[in-house]
Protein backbone atom coordinates (compact mmCIF):
# COMPACT_ATOMS: atom_id res chain seq x y z
CA UNK A 1 0.00 0.00 0.00
CA UNK A 2 2.57 2.39 0.90
CA UNK A 3 6.35 2.26 -0.51
CA UNK A 4 9.24 3.21 1.59
CA UNK A 5 9.45 6.68 0.43
CA UNK A 6 6.24 7.94 1.86
CA UNK A 7 6.81 5.42 5.07
CA UNK A 8 10.13 7.07 5.80
CA UNK A 9 8.08 10.78 5.82
CA UNK A 10 5.18 9.39 7.87
CA UNK A 11 8.33 8.30 10.46
CA UNK A 12 10.62 11.52 10.06
CA UNK A 13 8.41 14.60 9.36
CA UNK A 14 7.27 14.10 13.08
CA UNK A 15 10.88 14.20 14.71
CA UNK A 16 11.76 17.53 13.25
CA UNK A 17 10.03 19.06 10.13
CA UNK A 18 6.40 18.73 12.07
CA UNK A 19 7.91 18.47 15.70
CA UNK A 20 4.76 18.62 17.48
CA UNK A 21 6.20 21.14 20.33
CA UNK A 22 8.09 23.53 17.78
CA UNK A 23 6.07 23.36 14.69
CA UNK A 24 2.49 22.32 15.58
CA UNK A 25 2.94 23.82 18.93
CA UNK A 26 1.17 20.60 20.38
CA UNK A 27 1.30 19.36 24.46
CA UNK A 28 2.69 23.17 25.34
CA UNK A 29 1.51 22.09 28.98
CA UNK A 30 3.92 19.17 29.70
CA UNK A 31 6.61 20.38 27.66
CA UNK A 32 6.55 23.68 30.22
CA UNK A 33 5.87 21.91 33.07
CA UNK A 34 8.24 18.98 33.02
CA UNK A 35 11.12 20.24 31.14
CA UNK A 36 12.93 21.84 34.43
CA UNK A 37 15.41 18.73 34.55
CA UNK A 38 16.52 16.56 31.72
CA UNK A 39 15.80 13.33 33.33
CA UNK A 40 12.04 14.65 33.99
CA UNK A 41 11.86 15.67 30.29
CA UNK A 42 13.03 12.05 29.21
CA UNK A 43 10.45 10.27 31.34
CA UNK A 44 7.69 12.21 30.09
CA UNK A 45 9.19 12.29 26.55
CA UNK A 46 9.02 8.13 27.06
CA UNK A 47 6.00 7.82 28.70
CA UNK A 48 4.38 10.26 26.39
CA UNK A 49 5.87 8.05 23.14
CA UNK A 50 4.12 4.98 24.77
CA UNK A 51 0.92 6.04 25.08
CA UNK A 52 1.39 8.10 21.13
CA UNK A 53 2.25 4.75 19.62
CA UNK A 54 0.06 2.25 21.00
CA UNK A 55 -2.95 4.36 21.20
CA UNK A 56 -2.46 5.06 17.02
CA UNK A 57 -2.12 1.06 16.83
CA UNK A 58 -5.27 0.30 18.15
CA UNK A 59 -7.35 3.41 17.11
CA UNK A 60 -5.90 2.66 13.78
CA UNK A 61 -7.23 -1.06 14.37
CA UNK A 62 -10.17 -0.26 15.64
CA UNK A 63 -11.08 2.67 13.07
CA UNK A 64 -13.94 0.67 10.80
CA UNK A 65 -15.56 0.28 13.75
CA UNK A 66 -15.57 3.29 16.09
CA UNK A 67 -18.67 5.50 14.81
CA UNK A 68 -17.89 8.96 13.16
CA UNK A 69 -20.05 10.89 15.96
CA UNK A 70 -18.62 9.02 18.79
CA UNK A 71 -14.95 8.78 18.21
CA UNK A 72 -13.61 11.11 20.29
CA UNK A 73 -14.96 8.94 23.64
CA UNK A 74 -13.36 6.16 22.09
CA UNK A 75 -10.14 7.66 21.45
CA UNK A 76 -10.30 9.03 24.81
CA UNK A 77 -11.03 4.83 26.49
CA UNK A 78 -8.08 4.16 24.67
CA UNK A 79 -6.14 6.90 25.68
CA UNK A 80 -6.80 6.06 29.41
CA UNK A 81 -6.08 2.50 28.96
CA UNK A 82 -2.92 3.01 27.56
CA UNK A 83 -1.86 6.26 30.03
CA UNK A 84 -3.35 4.13 32.96
CA UNK A 85 -0.91 1.31 32.27
CA UNK A 86 2.10 3.71 31.86
CA UNK A 87 1.03 5.39 35.23
CA UNK A 88 1.03 1.71 37.27
CA UNK A 89 4.20 0.50 35.89
CA UNK A 90 6.18 3.85 36.48
CA UNK A 91 4.61 3.86 40.34
CA UNK A 92 5.76 0.49 40.58
CA UNK A 93 9.71 0.87 39.04
CA UNK A 94 11.02 4.27 39.23
CA UNK A 95 8.72 5.40 42.19
CA UNK A 96 11.74 9.08 42.10
CA UNK A 97 10.70 9.65 38.88
CA UNK A 98 6.98 9.22 38.95
CA UNK A 99 7.07 11.58 42.33
CA UNK A 100 8.44 14.18 40.82
CA UNK A 101 6.53 14.12 37.23
CA UNK A 102 3.21 13.68 39.38
CA UNK A 103 0.38 15.17 38.12
CA UNK A 104 1.50 15.21 34.49
CA UNK A 105 1.49 11.59 33.85
CA UNK A 106 -2.07 10.70 34.13
CA UNK A 107 -2.70 14.02 32.31
CA UNK A 108 -1.26 12.52 29.00
CA UNK A 109 -5.05 11.57 28.88
CA UNK A 110 -5.89 14.68 27.62
CA UNK A 111 -1.86 15.54 25.77
CA UNK A 112 -3.60 17.36 22.62
CA UNK A 113 -0.17 15.44 20.45
CA UNK A 114 -1.84 11.57 21.10
CA UNK A 115 -5.25 13.01 20.81
CA UNK A 116 -4.13 15.01 17.79
CA UNK A 117 -2.57 12.31 16.18
CA UNK A 118 -5.37 9.82 16.68
CA UNK A 119 -8.13 12.31 15.15
CA UNK A 120 -5.84 13.51 12.01
CA UNK A 121 -3.76 10.04 11.50
CA UNK A 122 -4.70 6.90 13.02
CA UNK A 123 -8.45 7.35 12.27
CA UNK A 124 -7.93 7.64 8.57
CA UNK A 125 -4.53 5.48 8.05
CA UNK A 126 -3.20 1.72 8.07
CA UNK A 127 -1.67 -0.05 11.63
CA UNK A 128 2.07 0.10 9.74
CA UNK A 129 1.74 3.84 9.36
CA UNK A 130 0.01 4.72 12.19
CA UNK A 131 2.60 3.15 14.54
CA UNK A 132 5.68 4.85 12.14
CA UNK A 133 3.33 8.40 12.68
CA UNK A 134 3.06 7.75 16.80
CA UNK A 135 6.63 6.93 16.94
CA UNK A 136 8.36 9.81 14.76
CA UNK A 137 5.80 11.93 16.98
CA UNK A 138 7.09 10.17 19.94
CA UNK A 139 10.81 11.33 18.99
CA UNK A 140 10.01 14.64 18.08
CA UNK A 141 8.52 15.47 21.48
CA UNK A 142 10.53 13.65 23.49
CA UNK A 143 13.67 15.78 21.25
CA UNK A 144 11.83 19.12 21.51
CA UNK A 145 11.68 18.72 25.38
CA UNK A 146 15.42 16.87 25.51
CA UNK A 147 16.21 20.51 24.00
CA UNK A 148 14.44 22.74 26.07
CA UNK A 149 15.37 20.82 29.75
CA UNK A 150 19.01 20.75 28.93
CA UNK A 151 18.84 23.99 28.14
CA UNK A 152 17.22 24.94 31.12
CA UNK A 153 19.01 22.31 33.24
CA UNK A 154 22.66 23.45 32.52
CA UNK A 155 21.38 27.21 33.37
CA UNK A 156 18.91 26.89 35.73
CA UNK A 157 20.83 24.11 37.76
CA UNK A 158 24.45 24.48 36.11
CA UNK A 159 24.06 20.39 35.75
CA UNK A 160 23.21 18.14 33.00
CA UNK A 161 21.05 14.67 34.34
CA UNK A 162 22.02 15.72 37.90
CA UNK A 163 25.64 15.58 37.68
CA UNK A 164 27.04 19.49 38.30
CA UNK A 165 29.17 20.79 35.41
CA UNK A 166 30.99 23.98 36.95
CA UNK A 167 32.40 24.79 40.18
CA UNK A 168 30.58 25.88 42.96
CA UNK A 169 31.51 29.16 42.28
CA UNK A 170 29.09 29.18 39.42
CA UNK A 171 25.72 31.00 40.60
CA UNK A 172 22.55 29.32 38.43
CA UNK A 173 20.37 31.50 36.63
CA UNK A 174 17.39 30.03 39.15
CA UNK A 175 14.66 31.75 37.01
CA UNK A 176 15.19 29.11 33.99
CA UNK A 177 14.26 26.08 35.92
CA UNK A 178 11.21 28.34 36.80
CA UNK A 179 8.17 28.76 34.70
CA UNK A 180 9.17 31.99 33.50
CA UNK A 181 12.17 30.99 31.71
CA UNK A 182 10.28 27.97 30.49
CA UNK A 183 8.51 30.32 28.51
CA UNK A 184 11.28 31.79 27.66
CA UNK A 185 13.01 29.24 26.46
CA UNK A 186 9.97 28.03 24.26
CA UNK A 187 9.65 30.77 22.70
CA UNK A 188 13.98 30.95 21.87
CA UNK A 189 13.81 27.41 20.88
CA UNK A 190 10.45 27.93 18.37
CA UNK A 191 12.36 31.39 16.80
CA UNK A 192 15.10 28.98 16.18
CA UNK A 193 13.56 26.11 14.60
CA UNK A 194 11.56 28.85 12.06
CA UNK A 195 14.94 30.36 11.40
CA UNK A 196 16.45 27.20 10.46
CA UNK A 197 13.73 26.32 8.42
CA UNK A 198 13.68 29.17 6.87
CA UNK A 199 17.53 29.12 6.08
CA UNK A 200 16.73 25.28 4.57
CA UNK A 201 13.97 26.63 2.00
CA UNK A 202 16.42 29.20 0.72
CA UNK A 203 19.10 27.65 0.38
CA UNK A 204 16.66 24.18 -1.53
CA UNK B 1 19.19 67.32 0.57
CA UNK B 2 16.25 68.94 1.95
CA UNK B 3 13.49 66.52 0.50
CA UNK B 4 9.96 67.83 -0.45
CA UNK B 5 7.08 68.65 2.40
CA UNK B 6 3.58 68.15 1.16
CA UNK B 7 0.91 69.26 4.22
CA UNK B 8 -2.45 70.43 4.34
CA UNK B 9 -4.39 71.20 7.70
CA UNK B 10 -2.21 72.99 10.60
CA UNK B 11 0.24 70.78 11.81
CA UNK B 12 2.55 71.28 14.76
CA UNK B 13 6.22 71.31 14.37
CA UNK B 14 8.59 70.89 16.50
CA UNK B 15 12.43 70.16 16.54
CA UNK B 16 12.10 67.89 19.31
CA UNK B 17 13.82 64.03 18.63
CA UNK B 18 13.82 60.81 20.30
CA UNK B 19 17.64 61.52 20.84
CA UNK B 20 16.87 65.33 22.82
CA UNK B 21 14.21 63.12 24.52
CA UNK B 22 16.73 60.54 26.25
CA UNK B 23 19.53 62.50 26.38
CA UNK B 24 17.43 65.01 28.90
CA UNK B 25 16.84 61.91 30.99
CA UNK B 26 20.52 61.12 30.48
CA UNK B 27 20.93 63.83 32.28
CA UNK B 28 18.44 63.99 34.38
CA UNK B 29 19.95 60.90 35.92
CA UNK B 30 23.46 62.20 36.78
CA UNK B 31 22.58 63.78 39.74
CA UNK B 32 21.87 59.96 41.02
CA UNK B 33 24.89 58.61 39.31
CA UNK B 34 27.30 61.06 41.13
CA UNK B 35 25.49 60.22 44.27
CA UNK B 36 26.09 56.81 44.16
CA UNK B 37 29.55 57.30 43.04
CA UNK B 38 30.42 59.65 46.15
CA UNK B 39 28.86 56.98 48.28
CA UNK B 40 29.97 53.63 46.74
CA UNK B 41 33.44 54.86 45.41
CA UNK B 42 34.54 53.68 41.86
CA UNK B 43 32.28 49.98 41.85
CA UNK B 44 29.53 51.78 41.34
CA UNK B 45 30.80 53.88 38.21
CA UNK B 46 32.15 50.89 36.99
CA UNK B 47 28.66 49.48 37.42
CA UNK B 48 27.36 52.16 35.11
CA UNK B 49 29.61 51.98 32.20
CA UNK B 50 29.30 48.33 32.15
CA UNK B 51 25.93 48.42 32.13
CA UNK B 52 25.76 51.52 29.19
CA UNK B 53 29.00 49.64 27.54
CA UNK B 54 27.03 46.25 27.62
CA UNK B 55 23.47 47.47 26.36
CA UNK B 56 25.31 49.46 23.48
CA UNK B 57 27.39 46.25 22.58
CA UNK B 58 24.33 43.59 23.14
CA UNK B 59 22.15 46.51 20.64
CA UNK B 60 24.54 46.73 18.46
CA UNK B 61 24.82 42.75 18.14
CA UNK B 62 21.17 42.07 18.02
CA UNK B 63 20.66 44.16 14.88
CA UNK B 64 24.08 43.13 12.84
CA UNK B 65 22.42 39.19 13.45
CA UNK B 66 18.73 40.26 12.22
CA UNK B 67 20.55 41.92 9.31
CA UNK B 68 19.04 45.74 9.88
CA UNK B 69 20.98 48.70 8.36
CA UNK B 70 21.01 51.14 10.34
CA UNK B 71 22.94 49.89 13.48
CA UNK B 72 25.00 53.06 14.25
CA UNK B 73 21.76 55.67 14.02
CA UNK B 74 19.62 52.78 16.29
CA UNK B 75 22.18 52.27 18.98
CA UNK B 76 23.46 55.90 19.39
CA UNK B 77 19.76 56.97 19.98
CA UNK B 78 20.49 57.44 22.96
CA UNK B 79 17.79 54.50 24.22
CA UNK B 80 20.12 51.78 25.06
CA UNK B 81 22.45 54.46 27.32
CA UNK B 82 19.19 55.14 29.21
CA UNK B 83 18.26 51.84 29.89
CA UNK B 84 22.32 51.02 30.95
CA UNK B 85 22.39 53.90 33.43
CA UNK B 86 18.76 52.41 34.96
CA UNK B 87 19.53 48.94 35.18
CA UNK B 88 23.00 50.40 37.00
CA UNK B 89 20.49 52.50 39.49
CA UNK B 90 18.64 49.32 40.24
CA UNK B 91 21.60 46.99 41.18
CA UNK B 92 23.21 46.61 44.33
CA UNK B 93 26.50 48.21 44.54
CA UNK B 94 28.36 44.95 44.82
CA UNK B 95 27.11 43.68 41.72
CA UNK B 96 29.69 41.53 40.11
CA UNK B 97 30.45 42.29 36.27
CA UNK B 98 29.22 39.03 35.06
CA UNK B 99 25.92 39.90 36.65
CA UNK B 100 25.80 43.58 35.21
CA UNK B 101 26.13 42.32 32.01
CA UNK B 102 23.13 39.61 32.32
CA UNK B 103 21.24 42.36 33.14
CA UNK B 104 22.09 44.18 30.08
CA UNK B 105 21.44 41.16 28.00
CA UNK B 106 18.19 40.22 28.82
CA UNK B 107 16.85 44.03 29.00
CA UNK B 108 18.16 44.74 25.30
CA UNK B 109 17.71 41.42 23.98
CA UNK B 110 14.46 39.76 25.84
CA UNK B 111 13.01 43.12 27.02
CA UNK B 112 13.52 45.17 23.78
CA UNK B 113 14.23 44.02 20.28
CA UNK B 114 12.68 40.86 20.70
CA UNK B 115 9.35 42.58 21.06
CA UNK B 116 10.41 44.96 17.84
CA UNK B 117 12.97 47.34 19.22
CA UNK B 118 12.00 50.73 20.86
CA UNK B 119 8.47 51.60 20.70
CA UNK B 120 7.40 47.64 20.34
CA UNK B 121 8.71 47.12 24.30
CA UNK B 122 5.71 45.96 26.65
CA UNK B 123 7.73 46.62 29.51
CA UNK B 124 10.49 48.83 30.62
CA UNK B 125 13.47 46.94 29.90
CA UNK B 126 15.65 47.83 32.64
CA UNK B 127 13.18 46.73 34.98
CA UNK B 128 12.70 43.30 33.21
CA UNK B 129 16.39 42.85 33.85
CA UNK B 130 15.98 44.15 37.63
CA UNK B 131 13.55 41.50 38.21
CA UNK B 132 15.40 38.81 36.31
CA UNK B 133 17.95 38.87 38.12
CA UNK B 134 16.26 39.09 41.18
CA UNK B 135 15.01 36.09 40.54
CA UNK B 136 17.54 34.17 39.30
CA UNK B 137 20.63 35.46 41.83
CA UNK B 138 18.90 36.78 44.94
CA UNK B 139 22.05 36.58 46.96
CA UNK B 140 24.24 38.75 44.62
CA UNK B 141 20.81 41.33 44.19
CA UNK B 142 20.59 41.70 48.15
CA UNK B 143 23.86 42.66 49.14
CA UNK B 144 24.36 45.29 50.46
CA UNK B 145 26.40 47.57 51.85
CA UNK B 146 26.59 50.61 54.06
CA UNK B 147 27.76 54.11 52.26
CA UNK B 148 31.01 55.06 52.97
CA UNK B 149 33.12 58.01 52.04
CA UNK B 150 36.78 56.49 52.38
CA UNK B 151 37.16 53.43 50.08
CA UNK B 152 37.77 50.07 51.63
CA UNK B 153 35.62 50.14 54.61
CA UNK B 154 32.37 48.62 53.55
CA UNK B 155 30.30 47.07 55.88
CA UNK B 156 27.25 44.79 54.68
CA UNK B 157 23.82 46.59 55.80
CA UNK B 158 20.23 45.90 55.09
CA UNK B 159 18.15 48.63 53.44
CA UNK B 160 15.40 50.31 55.25
CA UNK B 161 12.87 48.21 53.77
CA UNK B 162 14.57 45.37 53.91
CA UNK B 163 15.21 45.60 57.52
CA UNK B 164 11.64 46.69 57.86
CA UNK B 165 10.25 43.18 57.05
CA UNK B 166 13.07 40.85 59.09
CA UNK B 167 13.59 43.13 62.00
CA UNK B 168 10.09 45.10 62.39
CA UNK B 169 9.60 48.92 62.84
CA UNK B 170 11.49 49.89 66.08
CA UNK B 171 14.92 48.35 64.82
CA UNK B 172 14.25 50.80 61.13
CA UNK B 173 13.37 53.82 63.30
CA UNK B 174 16.40 53.19 65.82
CA UNK B 175 19.05 52.79 63.25
CA UNK B 176 17.92 55.49 60.55
CA UNK B 177 16.19 59.10 60.47
CA UNK B 178 13.89 60.73 58.28
CA UNK B 179 17.11 62.55 56.65
CA UNK B 180 19.18 59.75 56.17
CA UNK B 181 16.47 58.92 53.61
CA UNK B 182 16.49 61.87 52.44
CA UNK B 183 20.45 62.61 51.80
CA UNK B 184 20.82 58.77 50.77
CA UNK B 185 23.16 57.56 54.22
CA UNK B 186 21.35 54.35 53.83
CA UNK B 187 21.72 50.64 52.41
CA UNK B 188 20.73 49.87 48.90
CA UNK B 189 20.86 49.91 45.41
CA UNK B 190 23.02 52.37 43.74
CA UNK B 191 20.08 54.87 42.51
CA UNK B 192 17.67 54.22 45.31
CA UNK B 193 19.74 55.75 48.04
CA UNK B 194 19.41 59.78 47.63
CA UNK B 195 15.71 60.71 47.60
CA UNK B 196 17.16 64.45 47.02
CA UNK B 197 19.13 63.37 43.82
CA UNK B 198 16.26 61.38 42.84
CA UNK B 199 13.63 64.66 43.01
CA UNK B 200 16.55 66.92 41.42
CA UNK B 201 16.65 64.85 38.31
CA UNK B 202 12.63 64.46 38.59
CA UNK B 203 11.92 67.85 38.75
CA UNK B 204 14.53 68.54 35.82
CA UNK B 205 12.48 66.51 33.48
CA UNK B 206 8.79 67.77 34.70
CA UNK B 207 10.47 71.12 33.15
CA UNK B 208 11.32 69.69 30.18
CA UNK B 209 8.28 68.34 29.90
CA UNK B 210 9.72 65.52 29.23
CA UNK B 211 7.65 63.70 31.35
CA UNK B 212 4.05 65.09 32.82
CA UNK B 213 2.96 65.47 36.34
CA UNK B 214 0.06 63.15 36.12
CA UNK B 215 2.04 59.70 36.56
CA UNK B 216 4.97 60.35 39.43
CA UNK B 217 2.02 62.44 41.80
CA UNK B 218 -0.61 59.80 41.03
CA UNK B 219 2.28 56.76 41.63
CA UNK B 220 3.10 58.68 44.71
CA UNK B 221 -0.28 59.66 45.81
CA UNK B 222 -1.87 56.30 46.02
CA UNK B 223 1.22 55.07 47.41
CA UNK B 224 1.49 57.83 50.30
CA UNK B 225 -2.18 57.06 50.78
CA UNK B 226 -2.18 53.47 50.89
CA UNK B 227 0.60 53.23 53.50
CA UNK B 228 -0.93 56.47 55.50
CA UNK B 229 -4.00 54.29 56.05
CA UNK B 230 -2.24 50.89 57.91
CA UNK B 231 -0.18 53.27 59.87
CA UNK B 232 -3.32 55.04 60.94
CA UNK B 233 -4.56 52.01 62.33
CA UNK B 234 -1.43 50.05 63.40
CA UNK B 235 1.57 52.99 63.89
CA UNK B 236 3.67 50.13 65.92
CA UNK B 237 3.29 47.67 62.88
CA UNK B 238 3.48 49.79 59.94
CA UNK B 239 5.99 52.55 59.11
CA UNK B 240 4.80 56.12 58.06
CA UNK B 241 4.01 57.00 54.90
CA UNK B 242 6.69 59.51 54.03
CA UNK B 243 9.15 56.62 54.67
CA UNK B 244 7.33 54.44 52.40
CA UNK B 245 8.18 57.22 49.29
CA UNK B 246 11.55 57.97 50.42
CA UNK B 247 13.15 54.71 50.64
CA UNK B 248 13.18 51.97 48.09
CA UNK B 249 12.81 52.68 44.28
CA UNK B 250 9.80 54.21 44.54
CA UNK B 251 11.26 58.12 43.67
CA UNK B 252 13.14 56.18 41.09
CA UNK B 253 10.63 54.52 39.87
CA UNK B 254 7.75 56.99 39.56
CA UNK B 255 10.31 59.71 37.74
CA UNK B 256 12.43 57.84 35.58
CA UNK B 257 10.89 54.19 35.20
CA UNK B 258 6.86 54.44 35.39
CA UNK B 259 7.28 57.60 33.15
CA UNK B 260 8.90 55.63 30.15
CA UNK B 261 6.84 56.66 27.19
CA UNK B 262 6.64 53.41 25.46
CA UNK B 263 5.24 51.60 28.31
CA UNK B 264 2.62 53.63 29.49
CA UNK B 265 -0.68 54.88 28.60
CA UNK B 266 -0.87 58.08 26.62
CA UNK B 267 -4.09 59.59 27.94
CA UNK B 268 -4.38 62.06 31.16
CA UNK B 269 -7.01 60.18 32.58
CA UNK B 270 -4.84 56.73 31.80
CA UNK B 271 -1.65 57.98 33.34
CA UNK B 272 -3.41 58.80 36.63
CA UNK B 273 -4.73 55.09 36.85
CA UNK B 274 -1.87 53.55 35.88
CA UNK B 275 -0.17 55.24 38.70
CA UNK B 276 -2.43 54.86 41.27
CA UNK B 277 -2.44 51.17 39.91
CA UNK B 278 1.84 51.44 40.61
CA UNK B 279 1.23 53.24 43.79
CA UNK B 280 -1.40 50.53 45.37
CA UNK B 281 0.41 47.20 44.36
CA UNK B 282 3.64 48.48 45.52
CA UNK B 283 2.05 49.24 48.88
CA UNK B 284 0.60 45.55 48.79
CA UNK B 285 3.69 43.99 48.21
CA UNK B 286 5.67 46.22 50.32
CA UNK B 287 3.76 45.45 53.71
CA UNK B 288 1.95 41.59 52.55
CA UNK B 289 4.45 40.52 49.92
CA UNK B 290 7.03 37.91 50.28
CA UNK B 291 9.90 40.93 48.85
CA UNK B 292 11.10 43.56 51.11
CA UNK B 293 10.77 45.80 47.76
CA UNK B 294 7.91 46.17 45.09
CA UNK B 295 7.89 48.55 42.30
CA UNK B 296 9.62 47.05 40.27
CA UNK B 297 7.24 44.21 40.26
CA UNK B 298 4.16 46.72 40.35
CA UNK B 299 5.55 48.61 37.08
CA UNK B 300 5.57 45.70 35.01
CA UNK B 301 2.36 44.47 36.06
CA UNK B 302 1.13 47.92 35.70
CA UNK B 303 3.31 47.69 31.83
CA UNK B 304 1.26 44.53 31.00
CA UNK B 305 -2.36 46.39 31.74
CA UNK B 306 -1.50 49.91 29.43
CA UNK B 307 -2.83 48.70 26.39
CA UNK B 308 -6.23 48.08 28.30
CA UNK B 309 -6.14 51.19 30.07
CA UNK B 310 -5.47 52.76 26.84
CA UNK B 311 -8.51 51.23 25.66
CA UNK B 312 -10.46 52.24 27.84
CA UNK B 313 -9.39 55.85 28.01
CA UNK B 314 -9.52 56.40 24.61
CA UNK B 315 -10.22 60.02 23.87
CA UNK B 316 -13.80 60.88 22.24
CA UNK B 317 -13.34 62.59 19.20
CA UNK B 318 -14.75 65.81 18.49
CA UNK B 319 -18.32 65.61 17.09
CA UNK B 320 -18.24 61.53 17.32
CA UNK B 321 -21.40 60.42 18.10
CA UNK B 322 -22.47 57.27 19.70
CA UNK B 323 -25.40 55.22 17.56
CA UNK B 324 -27.40 52.87 19.71
CA UNK B 325 -26.93 49.25 17.43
Amino acid sequence: MSNGNTAWSTFADGIWKNSPTLTLLLGMCPMLATSSSVMNALGMGMAATFVLVMSNIFISALRNIIPKQMRIPCFIVVIATFVTIVDLVMAAYSPGLYKSLGIFIPLIVVNCIVLGRAEAFAYKNGIASSMLDGVGMGIGFTVGLFLMSTFREILGNGSFLNLPLFGPSFSPVLIMIMPPGAFMTLGFLIALKSYLDKRQKKGA
Amino acid sequence: MKSLVITSSPHVRSIERLTDVMYDVVIAMIPAVLVSIYFFGLQSLLITVTAVVGCMAFEALFLKIAGKTNIRATVLDGSAIVTGILIALNLPPTSPIWMTLIGSLIAIIVAKQVFGGLGYNIFNPALVARVFLLISFPVQMTRWVNPSFFKGDAITAATPLGMLKTDGLATVSKTFSHLDFFLGTIGGSLGEVSAVALLIGGLYLLMRKVISWEIPVSMLGSLFIFTGIFWMLDKARYADPIFHILTGGALLGAFFMATDMVTSPITRKGMLIFGAGIGVLTGLIRLFGGYPEGVSFAILIMNSLVPLIDKYTEVKKFGLVKVKA
